[in-house]
């Protein structure tokens, strides 16, 4: 059965790609300034946290400048919240189709999730420059970046799926999600390092997917910050949990949705 | 041969409660509290949109689904494309499926010609190396090449019609499923629809095709499928079904009709349809009517309470559903102030009824405003025409000769060894 809906998610691979494509054509045609927001969002949110966290606050920052700091885990963050908030709309939002034509549903969560890319590459570009203006050179470790985003993608269509999900049967989820996204960023070491809270609380933080995630994607662009694997570790398994989750949650609900939605 | 399409004892089930009222979570939190262990379901709110329906459809088939509006014959093709699924029974259907519910499904307005192309087609199932096959094909099919770069928010419905059957037309499946696709669009386009779906046919396809116009299920299948209240009534040759679908309508033409026992009326009943009369134009009842005639077709009324501002109409169709003409007071901009309650009748006075002899189905219906339907009747009452010496010639006309004919006369005073004539 498991194996039957993964080879149909494979032979519908190419609407996968489509759809994604159409998200990302019609975000770029929609707005002037085009793909330029994939910049000045994480850029101006630095620049906000550099002020208040950085120095008003004085929040230490590891050891890295504090703008480049924040910005190593804005960019990803960005893909995260961005992806997340359009993907947990992707059913309700694609009801024309649902009602119409038949297609692995699971796809308008993975595209949303995958046309999230784009944008997060440009922002990338970002954390080069930054990079290089405060002249770190990254080691080996940065081999290991990608994996870290990979595992944003699998937390982003996990979660969304289980919100987009309930969001057809329950409209409130649509109102819900901007504010989950709110706690969470804050609940996320972006604006301070993990070591900033006490030992116990670092535990429970840990618990949060995107904690680990985020502090790994971080600490494989310093060479001489070590990557703490426990956060790691305990990050990646909430993550499959919440994939499993979600995914069981999608396959028992989704046979109801073009009769509600 | 075989079966491409197999439905055994399908039933599919909607819960009207669970459709409007849970789907807010927090009334869904109220009932909870009010008591976790209660299974609520009301069964007045249960609606069976189809109820043990049963066939099969062999390879090549080409299958018209015909029934009234809500018999459920949507449902079906819905059920078959996979989009709902069934609250019991079984279904399977070996094949490439591609099914058109509607033209141009998931059309985005800002994307140009080309780009929604790739998308409407791998949505409907294409790969892209087939659409880039054959998208010259798709462009000259909907006579759009000189658009393909404009985004489609700027083409006309005509244009965007078009491009949306150009797609469905080049698809490349083992079983089409198509839902009334045919019923929008000029004349010409309908005819190139009609052409490509004809070659569908012939390049050896199973169709299964829903459409309320008999003369194109007529046209291009061989076998029909009546479902009606949620189950399949007849199945058979499509000339046997289609005859026994239209004599449900109404028995031969009376001159008085009572239409307060019809149960198949759409409507919120504040006024209601009670009875019609074909009548001459001296107000005598008319159980006749022949082509040419000068007739009154009188509509009586009860209302339960004043009604403000409604419009009374009808609409005249062929035998196989063709649409002839829709008239009503709205067209003539006749605004009713008030009807007070009780019964009245309004009249429609026609000077000649222009009408091949035939055999016509008439719709009535009452609506307010804001589209607001009071009272609709579906091919409630038939109306035969008889033959007439219209050409004053003493020869019959009928049908073979066209729908309608225009009072006229020929002039061949232009031929020149001709003097005098007419």
């Amino acid at each position: 059965m498991k194996s039957e809906s993964m080879s149909e998610l494979w032979r519908f691979r190419e609407l996968l790609y489509f759809l994604a494509w159409r998200d990302v054509k019609v975000r770029y045609k929609q707005a002037s300034l085009g793909v330029a927001w994939a910049i000045i969002q994480p850029l101006f949110t630095m620049l906000i946290f550099t002020l208040f966290f950085g120095r008003l606050a004085g929040v230490p920052s590891d050891g890295i400048p504090y703008p480049l700091f924040s910005v190593c885990a804005l960019v990803p963050w960005t893909y995260f919240a961005g992806t997340l908030s359009q993907a947990g709309n992707s059913l309700i939002s694609n009801s024309n189709l649902i009602t119409k034509v038949y297609f692995p549903r699971a796809l308008l969560p993975a595209a949303s999730a995958l046309g999230g890319m784009p944008d997060f590459l440009v922002g990338t570009g970002l954390l080069v420059v930054m990079m290089f203006y405060y002249r770190v050179r990254p080691g080996w470790q940065v081999l290991l970046a990608p994996l870290f985003v990979l595992g944003m993608m699998v937390l982003v269509f996990g979660m969304s799926m289980l919100l987009a999900a309930m969001n057809v049967r329950y409209r409130d989820v649509k109102y819900a999600i901007p504010f989950l996204i709110q706690i969470w960023l804050f609940v996320t070491p972006i604006i301070y390092p993990t070591t900033f809270l006490p030992k116990r609380f670092q535990k429970i933080l840990a618990l949060n997917p995107m904690a680990g995630l985020i502090e790994g994607f971080r600490a494989c662009l310093f060479p001489n910050h070590h990557l703490d694997w426990t956060l790691i570790g305990t990050s990646a398994a909430v993550t499959l949990v919440v994939l499993v989750v979600g995914a069981l949650y999608f396959r028992k609900t989704e046979r109801t949705f073009a009769d509600i939605i | 041969m075989r079966n491409a399409i197999n439905v055994e004892q399908l039933s599919k089930k909607f819960e009207l409660g669970a459709l409007s009222q849970d789907t807010m979570l927090r009334e869904r939190l109220v009932k909870f509290f009010q008591g976790p262990f209660k299974k609520r379901v009301d069964e007045n709110q249960i609606i069976w949109a189809l109820k043990d329906v049963s066939f099969r459809i062999d390879e090549r088939e080409v299958v018209g689904i015909i029934g009234r509006n809500g018999a459920g014959k949507s449902t079906l093709l819905k059920v078959l494309s996979k989009i709902t699924y069934p609250t019991s029974g079984r279904v399977s259907v070996r094949g490439r499926v591609a099914s058109l519910l509607e033209v141009g499904t998931g059309f985005h307005e800002e994307l140009t010609g080309r780009e929604n192309i790739y998308l409407n087609g791998s949505i409907l199932g294409m790969k892209k190396k087939e659409v880039d096959a054959k998208m010259d094909a798709i462009l000259e099919f909907a006579g759009v090449e000189r658009f393909v770069e404009t985004p489609i928010k700027r083409y006309s419905s005509g244009m965007r019609l078009r491009l949306g059957f150009a797609v469905a037309a080049h698809l490349d499946p083992d079983i089409l499923i198509i839902d009334e696709v045919l019923a929008v669009g000029d004349a010409g386009f309908q005819k190139k629809c009609l052409n490509a779906m004809e070659d569908l046919r012939s390049g050896g396809r199973t169709v299964l095709f829903v459409s309320h116009n008999m003369a194109a299920v007529e046209n291009l299948c061989t076998r029909a499928i009546w479902i009606d209240d949620g189950r399949l009534r007849e199945d058979g040759p499509v000339q046997r079904v289609i005859e026994s679908y239209m004599a449900t309508f109404a028995s031969s033409q009376q001159a008085t009709t009572d239409l307060t026992q019809v149960e198949s009326r759409r409507g919120s009943g504040e006024i209601r349809y009670t009875g019609f009369e074909f009548l001459s134009r001296d107000g005598q009842p008319l159980s006749v009517t022949r082509s040419g005639d000068a007739t009154t077709w009188r509509f009586h009324y009860h209302a339960k309470e004043a009604i403000r501002y409604p419009f009374f109409g009808l609409r005249l169709f062929t035998e196989m559903g063709t649409l002839i003409t829709e008239t009503g007071t709205w067209h003539h901009g006749i605004a009713i102030p008030e009807i007070p309650p009780g019964e009245g009748h309004v009249d429609l006075e026609i000077d000649s009824l222009n009408l091949m002899p035939a055999r016509y189905l008439l719709t009535i219906g009452i609506s307010g405003e804001g589209f607001h339907v009071y009272d609709n009747l579906d091919h409630c009452a038939r109306l035969d025409i008889e033959d007439a010496n219209i050409y004053s010639s003493g020869r019959s006309l009928n049908t073979y000769y066209g729908i309608v004919f225009f009072p006229q006369r020929w002039r061949l005073t232009g031929i020149p060894s001709i003097t005098h004539q007419g």
